[in-house]
């Protein structure tokens, strides 16, 4: 059904949200670098901060550079509006501020990046929200992990470090019996190879840093609203369906059907936390979004081959990809995401069969992978974790944590994957050698 | 706020302002599949600017109990019983698509009640494709899909109901599957586009119409093409009624496509005598 009125996901990811400039013509988006935005009188003014009318006021809150970006990662995953946020963190603390308060419980999958660990297991319990973590395929353990107070589940398309697929038809199902909507970070698999909205996820967010960009240029973040959620008659979520005094006693249910949560995250989220994007970061996005699935399909067959010549090399004893039939996501990756196993992602950890300090080695021999903290660069990158991240863990904790002394991580990007190939061997040498 | 029709929870958006029966009243009334929210923008500002507001939930829809209207005949009535119980004397009524059909009758058969009859993506007769009422029973994801690609005109909305950053395709969509999902013992998508093509008095009512009329069509409007609506305005000039037509340009979603025009279309017609 795909044509002009029914656009499929390349048009969308070009198209979707953008028209030509009707004051210069300009085919670009333009970049909106204003702080706000002039009113046409007083009454407009009134109107628009009193939502009777839609459109601009202050950037923090919104920006129509922004708005092109929110509407388009709106459009590829199947959402009905999104907010661009500071970052992936800032979206995910959007999501979770905007859903409750202290008090508040979350059911989370302990297959997270650090980062969202860090902010769930320490950070918002400071402020009253205590989160159960899960092993991502332990069924019966979202179950159990509800509480009266569970506001939230959450979990990853595919997660850290071990990309264990989430099985999100089924997480979700749990999360609705329990009346509590699933939050999906799809960073690593981006709206090409999965929507988890379409798999019953209800709010889904991005680090648009690593693949959306894909250039490692800017920090930036999304969230998106499947509005599939009923948060009226779930009957626990009064800061959506009761009146909020912060905003002329609004009920934002009654205001949008489908869209109380996007009203409150944006009139109280970024009015309040502030952690908004700046419209050059969200022009930048755009361009990789643009080429998004370009980049993804080559991102894939350069994985497949670099995980297929890591499983075949001696030094080499674990390829932690689904790519792997023994890997525990194996089967699911190939019924849920969009090219099977092969969408699982191009992020990805090995265990050299050695020391910490052959790790070490290996990463001081590669030319072309760049050694830092990043994923998702259109540059493939790399990153040990016992000499860096964990280089104050014994080899015993770092075994509690799924690292090995050896464990390395890879983020695969768009060069010839025969270049990849010979950086990675040549490298895997020097590791031997250090070892010998 | 809730009122009780023929015995039946019915709920009303009032625009964020208590319902106060002495100020001039518009009634808003959704198309099919739809529910009040799709006039967000336009009741929220008319609250605000003197008007008393009631965007419905029809019957047998989202927040409203009752049985669905199987006719427009039978959602007409429903709205000079929602006007008594309300305590409302006089009031304009909005409609669009079906909603406008539902206007037009009511408006007809209320005769004096009814201050203004705003049309909005109208269409007489309005027929519905036999393909589309059975994928509306028996597919209705499918015929949902159909309708909201149909009905948009544009991949780039300005700033809408949710603001900006609002995906105007994907917010019918929801809408359609929480409106379907609201009513387990009614199709009403099928009961609503069954209502439509059947709904055969349109040039009739508008000629029993007692006050002015304003039509609101979008120029790219694949669902109610503004030829569609010819019937009608020939069948109003020939009645001698006062009518005004407004076109705006988009598509079948002129509300959330086009919220400032439409607005503008509507502030500038309720303000006349």
């Amino acid at each position: 059904m795909a044509g002009h009125a029914d656009p499929g996901f390349d048009t969308l990811a070009l198209h979707a949200g953008a028209s030509p400039d009707p004051t210069t013509g300009a085919r670009a988006v333009p970049i909106h670098l204003t702080t706000s935005f002039v009113f046409e009188s007083s009454d407009h003014a009134a109107a628009l901060f009193n939502l009777e009318r839609a459109g601009h006021v202050y950037s923090r809150i919104s920006n129509p550079t922004n708005a092109v970006f929110e509407q388009r990662m709106a459009a590829l995953e199947g959402g009905i509006g999104a907010i661009a946020t500071a970052s992936g963190q800032a979206a995910l603390h959007l999501a979770v501020a905007t859903l409750m308060g202290a008090g508040s419980h979350i059911v989370a999958s302990t297959a997270l990046y650090g980062g969202s660990q860090n902010l769930l297991h320490y950070t918002m319990r400071r402020f009253g929200i205590e989160t159960t973590f899960v092993k991502p395929g332990d069924i019966g353990g979202w179950r159990a992990a509800v509480r009266h107070n569970t506001k939230l589940f959450f979990g990853e398309t595919v997660g850290n470090p071990g990309l264990d697929v989430l099985d999100i038809p089924t997480v979700a199902q749990i999360a609705h019996e329990a009346r509590v909507p699933l939050l999906v970070d799809s960073t690593l698999t981006t709206p090409y190879l999965v929507k988890p909205l379409e798999l019953g996820a209800d709010l889904v967010y991005h680090s648009a840093t690593k693949f959306l960009s894909g250039h490692g240029t800017v920090i930036g973040g999304v969230l998106i609203d499947g509005g599939s959620f009923d948060w009226e008659a779930a009957g626990h979520f009064p800061e959506l369906s009761q009146p909020y005094e912060g905003f002329h006693h609004m009920v934002f249910t009654e205001e949008s059907t489908v869209g109380a949560f996007l009203l409150r995250a944006r009139r109280e989220g970024l009015r309040d936390f502030g952690a908004c994007m700046s419209p050059h970061t969200a022009w930048l996005i755009l361009q990789g979004i643009e080429t998004l699935s370009l980049r993804m399909e080559r991102h894939m067959s350069n994985t497949e081959k670099v995980v297929q010549f890591l499983a075949s090399h001696p030094l080499v004893g674990r390829v932690g990809h689904p790519l792997i039939e023994s890997h525990p996501s194996h089967a699911l990756a190939n019924q849920l995401l969009r090219f099977g196993a092969r969408g699982a992602g191009s992020v990805f950890s090995f265990d050299i069969r050695g020391s910490r300090a052959q790790g070490r080695a290996f990463i001081e021999a590669l030319k072309i992978f760049s050694h830092l903290a990043n994923v998702g660069d259109c540059r493939s990158l790399v990153i040990h974790p016992a000499s860096t991240t964990h280089f104050r863990m014994s080899d015993e904790a770092l075994a509690g944590a799924g690292i090995g002394p050896g464990t390395i991580r890879l983020s695969i990007g768009l060069e010839d994957a025969d270049d990849l190939i010979d950086d990675l061997k040549r490298a895997l040498k020097a590791a031997e050698k250090a070892g010998a | 706020m809730e009122l009780t029709v023929n015995g039946a929870t019915t709920y009303c958006y009032t625009g964020g302002k208590p319902f106060d029966a002495a100020k001039p009243t518009v009634v808003f009334i959704h198309g099919v599949l739809n529910d009040h929210s799709v006039w967000i923008l336009q009741s929220r500002y008319l609250a605000h600017h003197g008007f008393n507001v009631l965007a419905v939930d029809l019957p047998g829809h989202c927040r409203s109990g009752g049985e669905a209207p199987a006719s427009v005949e039978a959602a007409a009535d429903f709205i000079g019983a929602l006007l008594d119980a309300a305590g409302v004397a006089r009031a304009a009524l909005v409609g669009h698509s079906w909603g406008s059909l539902i206007a037009l009758e009511a408006a007809a058969r209320l005769g004096e009640r009814i201050t203004h009859l705003v049309l909005v993506g109208t269409a007489f007769p309005m027929k519905v494709s036999p393909a589309l009422i059975e994928a509306s029973l028996h597919e209705p994801e499918k015929a949902l899909r159909m309708v909201n690609v149909f009905s948009r005109s544009t991949l780039a909305a300005p700033p809408s109901a949710l603001g900006p950053g609002t995906w105007v395709f994907g917010a019918g969509m929801a809408l359609g599957r929480r409106v379907l999902r609201s009513n387990p013992a009614v199709n009403v998508f099928h009961r609503g586009f069954v209502a439509c093509d059947s709904y055969a008095n349109g040039e009739a009512a508008i000629a029993a119409v007692a006050c002015p009329v304003l039509f609101v069509l979008g120029e790219q409007d694949q669902m109610t093409h503004p030829k569609a609506a010819q019937s009608l305005i020939r069948a109003a000039q020939s009645a001698g009624r006062r009518f005004t037509v407004a076109t705006v340009p988009v598509g079948h979603h002129q509300m959330t496509e086009a919220p400032d025009a439409t607005l503008a279309a509507l502030l500038a017609f309720l303000r006349q005598g």
